[in-house]
């Protein structure tokens, strides 16, 4: 770090806090900005629906064998957590990461008077709405909104992706989509895109016009931080070949080359298995295991384990028993994962799905999402939950 | 007024009410008073163009194809292959009808009907589960677009995307839906705050027993009908559907609520709340017609105010049907016309929810300014798109069903052809850059931007460049 840097991160770390000369505590100012302005969030989402039950399997409970006759999956097949619950074999490459104590599983998440629509369930997990609100700003969005002092840059929440998500729509802050940082820098670099923003400053005004060129400002900026930032860095994980690793792995590149990013989201498509579900889930899910492993790992070797929690959702969970066609048809609440080397619950967080306690043949929750939201904006993001969900919501404790 | 303001007004007019003007067009209408012109714009000699994807005696013979096999226990591979091959035709024709909607609208003669169908498709936000009731719902909105807002609200009401939208089709007596009932006071008339919970529940109970048929027409079940007493509004009676919606149109405040949205997509995204209840006080008055209010928005003072003209965002339907209708584009792959409308967030006949489309600076962030200025090389100059929307989630079972782990296409052709010929003759034969520049623009030139254009070798050039700005992207 460069002494004028330093410095300033020094100043800047005691201000608001009681006053203390910055030279006095010089580590303190730099375990702050180590340790909690940099702490990276990863989401992934799981689009389409995944079956949970057969994700986390129940295989300690009678009543799954008698709903699932086709498509529950062998006891002896199970990868044992516990006595009553166990991962789905294709989830082999997860086992190695739940021994280190770097997974834990939350039962049952969910919210009051679910949706069955993908589309709909979907907009309520990424804005945190609740079920009859509809909000027209994500919840990662809003937590760029809430201008904290570590979240003031576009560059702040990334996706891996062409397009940006509603998650990470703010009403004056946004997110930013891209899928590689060389073919943004070359983009922005270009000299019709430079003549347009060179000079420009009077456009900069409060109005619609001035708006779009404050993002194409910005847009260039970024683009530039995060090139010359990331290029520096050689990665030396090896990861599988799918396009969701390639996605994790650029993530890890961001994180390990020291971008001062908070929030990265990656998706994997798919889920949404009415027919024929065990092949096709199966084959999603050694992706997803296969993806995350190497993605812990390599976090792990190059020490950013510790500063990293890495979540996975989906929009609802599917039905208990499951449907003519060898599937399973549009549930409710669904089990999230964790990842990450600072858990404070590590394993199974929360008691598993009680299947003989159903709603209309559905999963009652255990544990509102906005829970996971808030518990991670509070104690991971150093935001105040209620700033961002728009009431205050219960903290849990996983990490 | 002289001939140049003219000329600026009813060029804004056309982007707001329309989709842009040709070069000859606005030299000729410049000539006429604008009220004239507003009067031609609301009364085209031009009959209205439903659409027609989607044929009704195939849809009922495929539903009745798709209830006999459904009532089988065990299906033949045959049996199951039948259905498969409905639901494969049904996605083609969903994916036809958006295409031929787009299409239309880049072709209409008619285009303040078109515009009004977006704003009313964006209002009655539906995604329909099957394309052959989105037809219908488009084809209402566009008869109705015009005409007395409660016959639309009717019609809306009663159509089968709606009533299944909507859970209506579940609503029935003593187990009421309210499903509809919120939504048809929260965000179809009267807007959060003028109604309370208790009137939802008894305007549920009265719309018990409105439902479709097999053949996708609206029939009234008097079986599940509520038919004792309710208290809506602090009145009590023998109340039906059609009794709400009277006592909604009673209120002042649904005209306000639907005056404040035709502000915020016609005028400006921040409304100027004493223009808003003029209109919506004139609208009450002239019972809900909605050319009426039209005509008086159009022909308002401050619609050509210097802080409503070139202050709005185009959507990503705007954006493309201007940019096609104004350089006569031909996409010899229409498809691609889905994948621009994905990745720039609008895929028509797909809102986000029954709230539509947030609009305004909600269309743009990084990613998407970069491929909104982007596109008008692409598609003028007939370029390669390297560029992918998201999966919409209801696709995901599409997805499940590709047994291998395919990536999506990277690059796709846009294989589009501007006919710059016809643009080209349409323009003054001496025009200078600068002028082609603020005839494309609705923002007035800076010299930054003339000094840019006048290094351009031709008009086509200044086209491309001009288009791929900024300023482009306002209306």
């Amino acid at each position: 770090m460069k002494r004028r840097d330093f410095l300033r991160n020094a100043a800047f770390a005691a201000a608001g806090t009681v006053f203390v000369p910055a030279f006095m505590k010089p580590f303190e100012a730099l375990a702050l900005d180590e340790l909690s302005l940099y702490k990276n969030l990863v989401v992934v989402q799981l689009s389409g629906g995944n079956d949970g039950l057969n994700t986390v399997v129940p295989f300690g409970n009678d009543i799954y064998y008698q709903m699932r006759k086709n498509i529950a999956i062998k006891a002896d097949d199970v990868i044992k957590l516990d006595d009553m619950q166990g991962l789905n074999p294709n989830l082999n490459c997860l086992r190695e990461l739940y021994d280190q104590g770097w997974m834990s599983i939350i039962n049952d998440v969910g919210y009051p008077n679910p949706d069955r629509s993908h589309f709909r369930s979907m907009d309520i997990w990424q804005t945190a709405s609740d079920a009859n609100q509809y909000l027209s700003t994500g919840w990662i969005g809003r937590y760029l909104d809430s201008n904290c002092a570590a979240c003031n840059s576009p560059y702040t929440a990334i996706e891996v992706d062409d397009s940006l998500s509603l998650a990470m729509k703010g009403s004056s802050k946004k997110g930013i989509a891209l899928k590689d940082p060389a073919a943004l820098f070359r983009n922005t670099n270009e000299s019709f895109f430079r003549e347009m923003i060179n000079g420009n400053k009077e456009h900069l005004d409060e109005d619609n016009l001035g708006y779009l060129y404050k993002t194409m400002i910005e847009t260039s900026s970024s683009a530039n931080y995060i090139q010359n930032t990331s290029k520096i860095y050689q990665p030396n994980y090896t990861y599988p070949t799918t396009a969701f690793s390639n996605q994790l792995k650029t993530v890890s590149k961001f994180i390990c080359s020291g971008l001062k990013t908070r929030v990265y989201y990656v998706s994997l498509s798919g889920f949404d298995t009415h027919v024929n579900q065990n092949a096709q889930q199966g084959r999603l899910l050694q992706q997803y295991a296969e993806g995350m492993n190497a993605f812990v790992k390599d976090l792990h070797q190059n020490n950013k384990l510790e500063d990293t929690l890495v979540i996975t959702f989906s929009e609802f969970g599917r039905r208990v028993a499951q449907n003519a066609s060898n599937g399973t048809d549009h549930g409710t609440a669904n089990n999230m994962f964790l990842f990450g080397g600072k858990l404070k619950k590590q394993g199974i967080y929360n008691a598993a799905p009680n299947l003989g306690d159903l709603e209309n043949g559905d999963l009652k929750y255990q544990v509102d999402f906005r829970e996971v939201y808030g518990t991670i904006l509070d104690k991971w993001l150093d935001v105040n939950n209620g700033q961002v969900l728009n009431k205050r919501f219960n903290t849990l404790d996983f990490i | 007024m002289d001939r140049k303001d003219n000329f600026i007004n009813i060029k804004h007019l056309y982007n707001r009410a329309g989709f842009g003007i040709s070069y000859p067009e606005l030299q000729q209408f410049s000539k006429k008073r604008l009220s004239k012109v507003t009067d031609a714009l609301l009364n085209p000699e031009k009959p209205i163009t439903d659409l027609n994807t989607v044929n009704k005696d195939e849809f009922i013979a495929q539903q009745a194809l798709l209830a006999s096999l459904g009532a089988k226990k065990e299906q033949t591979p045959q049996e199951k292959q039948q259905r498969e091959d409905i639901t494969k035709a049904r996605n083609e024709k969903s994916r036809d009808l958006n295409i031929d909607w787009l299409q239309q609208m880049i072709a209409t003669e008619n285009p303040l009907r078109e515009k009004m169908t977006l704003f009313w498709h964006g209002h009655f936000a539906c995604r329909a589960n099957h394309p052959y009731y989105a037809q219908e719902l488009n084809n209402i909105q566009r008869k109705n677009a015009l005409g007395g807002f409660k016959t639309l609200l009717l019609e809306v009401s009663k159509s089968p995307a709606m009533l299944d939208y909507l859970n209506n089709q579940q609503n029935r007596k003593g187990r009421p839906n309210e499903n509809f009932a919120r939504e048809l006071m929260e965000l179809f008339t009267l807007g959060r705050g003028n109604y309370t919970e208790t009137d939802i529940k008894e305007a549920a109970r009265s719309f018990t027993g409105w439902a479709y048929n097999k053949n996708g027409e609206f029939e009234f079940n008097q079986k599940v009908h509520d038919e004792k007493e309710k208290t809506f509004f602090g009145q009590t009676g023998l109340f039906d559907g059609e009794a709400i919606i009277d006592l909604i149109l009673a209120k002042p405040e649904t005209a306000t609520f639907i005056c404040r949205k035709l502000y915020i997509f016609f005028v400006n995204d921040t409304p100027d709340e004493s223009h808003v209840k003029g209109l919506a006080a004139y609208f009450y008055e002239q019972k809900y017609d909605i050319s009426a209010v039209m005509n008086k928005l159009f022909t308002a003072d401050w619609f050509y105010a210097k802080e409503n003209t070139a202050n709005k965002i185009k959507s990503p339907v705007e954006l493309l049907v201007n940019m096609s209708r104004k350089f006569y584009v031909i996409y010899n792959k229409p498809q691609i016309l889905i994948q621009l409308q994905t990745s720039l967030g609008q895929y028509l006949f797909n809102p986000p929810n029954v709230a539509g489309w947030p609009g305004g600076r909600n269309w743009i962030d990084s990613s998407s300014l970069m491929l909104r200025m982007k596109i008008p090389s692409l598609v003028l100059n007939d370029g390669i798109l390297d560029f992918n929307g998201k999966a919409d989630p209801e696709d995901e079972a599409v997805i499940a069903l590709n047994r291998k782990p395919r990536p999506r296409p990277v690059k796709s052709y846009i294989n589009a052809k501007a006919n710059w010929d016809r643009f080209l003759a349409d323009l003054p034969k001496d025009m200078k850059q600068a002028e082609l520049a603020s005839f494309l623009l609705q923002p007035a030139l800076d010299t930054r931007i003339s000094d840019l254009v006048n290094h351009n070798v031709n008009l086509k050039n200044t086209a491309i460049a001009v288009t791929s700005m900024p300023e482009y992207q306002l209306c």
